[in-house]
């Protein structure tokens, strides 16, 4: 690869951080607000992340590009590396396998997940107040629940594990005792962001986000 | 005692080979037979080849080819692939490896001839990475700065790297797709920034880390440290030079 690899790979890993972690995390608990709130709750959440000054902006330089860019860069990485799992069987050594595989499967559900929702608002055929009934019709079909939950997973192990590497790859976890402590806190957001994720996709598919649906239909209609 | 160890009537141990003629040749495997004696490691079997070059099924062949010098696990030569883990032979005792032993090259490395590997690219980035401590002048320099014995005894544990490139044939990331330097040269880095004087360049060896094929291709997944036979701290290492190479980017950017 011509040019800086040094500098390509310090802004793959800050981006993964600031902004795309703390996307995930905005995510995550706006969608726990359908589970909590219902579709008033979570059309709240929805109008209120869409009343945020710039938001034009926000899209294009705080999610767009960095995702593209940390999605592209990432699978080149993915693919420069020698899975060796068999040989060496060490739970950092499967860490490091997953992490490339999880990004591989986030990226492509990224990309179908946004055309599903985000790409449907750009080009019309849908308004952001219908999104959590679009999340209910795309979780009517079992197969989108299984593949759903497949890609959240693999998104927030992504996520806690490379913020793990993140805080080594940056030298702020040092010894092997930092970086022992570190792998517990981020296991455990694993799991919390996680339940986040698979409550919400629990709430869509109740038959609340139907009715509203319907409402929405019939007013729009 | 000048008796020989008598060889137990009928022990045997199995010997898988990984040989390879010449660089650019394909690799084949070869089993042995050895007689079994007490306390042989997998550098003793291979003499005994040497000594009598016949294969399980009776046919005889060359002898295999190998490295190795101190016999005991302090100059880094003996790499070889045993049992699937990269380690010294010479410290492989064949009474707690699993049989048959299967013997191969770190391919990582190119591979000379049968268990012979090239470790040339590790020396080369000791060079690059100017892993040594610069005191020639034209005249006597005295006495450099005293190094505080806290700092010693864990930089001595750093020092006792034989570049054996153990830790580069455990790496996911080393392999002609990646042009990670690899754990060895990353640690000695932080070894010769370490001391008081070899401190004085410091800069130099992280800047050439920050460039194409220095630390960046590190991808965490630690093998390196649980395979290194001199027990050396090589994520702690790898970490520690993240940080100042960190450091010495934004110092970088800031001071013009």
């Amino acid at each position: 690869m011509k040019g800086n690899s040094y500098l390509a790979r310090k802004l793959h890993s800050l981006l993964g951080v600031v902004p795309l972690a703390l996307f995930l995390v905005n995510h995550a608990i706006t969608n726990y607000s359908a589970f909590e709130g219902g579709p008033e709750g979570f059309n709240e959440s929805v109008e209120m992340l869409n009343g945020l000054p710039l938001i034009f902006f926000l899209e294009i330089f705080g999610i767009f590009l960095p995702l593209i860019f940390h999605g592209v860069y990432g699978l080149y990485v993915a693919y420069q590396s020698n899975w060796n799992n068999s040989r060496f069987q060490y739970g950092r050594n499967w860490a490091f396998t997953l992490q490339r595989l999880s990004g591989v499967i986030t990226f492509i559900f990224i990309v179908w997940h946004v055309y599903q929702t985000r790409y449907q608002v750009l080009i019309g055929e849908l308004t952001h107040e219908q999104l959590g009934h679009q999340m209910h019709e795309i979780f009517t079909n079992p197969v989108s629940v299984v593949l759903y939950t497949i890609g959240v997973l693999a998104a927030v192990f992504h996520f806690a594990n490379g913020m793990w590497s993140f805080l080594v790859s940056w030298g702020i976890t040092v010894g092997p005792r930092a970086q022992r402590i570190s792998s517990y806190i981020w296991m455990g957001v694993f799991v919390i962001v996680s339940a986040l994720f698979l409550l919400s996709i629990a709430a869509f598919r109740s038959d609340e986000f139907a009715e509203t649906a319907a409402a929405v239909r019939t007013w729009i209609g | 005692m000048a008796t020989e160890t008598p060889v137990k009537a009928g022990k045997t141990v199995k010997f898988i080979i990984t040989r390879q003629d010449s660089p650019e040749a394909a690799p084949y495997t070869e089993e042995f037979e050895l007689p079994y004696r007490p306390n042989m490691n997998v550098i003793s079997a291979l003499m005994e080849i040497q000594r009598n070059p016949v294969k399980t099924d009776g046919a005889k062949t060359t002898p295999v080819v190998w490295e190795s010098n101190c016999l005991e696990e302090v100059c880094g030569a003996c790499s070889m692939v045993i049992n699937g883990k990269p380690r010294q032979a010479c410290s492989a005792l064949v009474d707690k490896l699993e049989q048959p032993v299967r013997v191969a090259p770190m391919s990582t490395f190119p591979v000379v001839r049968d268990l012979v590997i090239n470790r040339e690219r590790m020396f080369n980035a000791l060079k690059r990475v100017k892993a040594w401590i610069p005191i020639d002048g034209t005249y006597d320099l005295g006495p450099g700065p005293r190094m505080a014995e806290t700092k010693r005894q864990w930089a001595y544990e750093l020092s006792k790297c034989m570049t054996c490139g153990v830790c580069l044939e455990a790496c996911p990331n080393v392999n002609d797709r990646s042009s990670f330097i690899g754990p060895a040269a990353i640690s000695q880095v932080r070894l010769f920034n370490a001391h008081p004087t070899g401190e004085m360049n410091k800069a130099e060896r992280l800047e050439t880390l920050m460039e194409d094929g220095g630390i960046e291709g590190c991808g965490n997944s630690q093998n390196c440290v649980r395979s290194c036979p001199k027990g050396i701290p090589l994520t702690t290492s790898i970490a520690a030079i993240n940080r100042d190479t960190t450091a010495q980017l934004f110092k970088n950017w800031l001071s013009f």
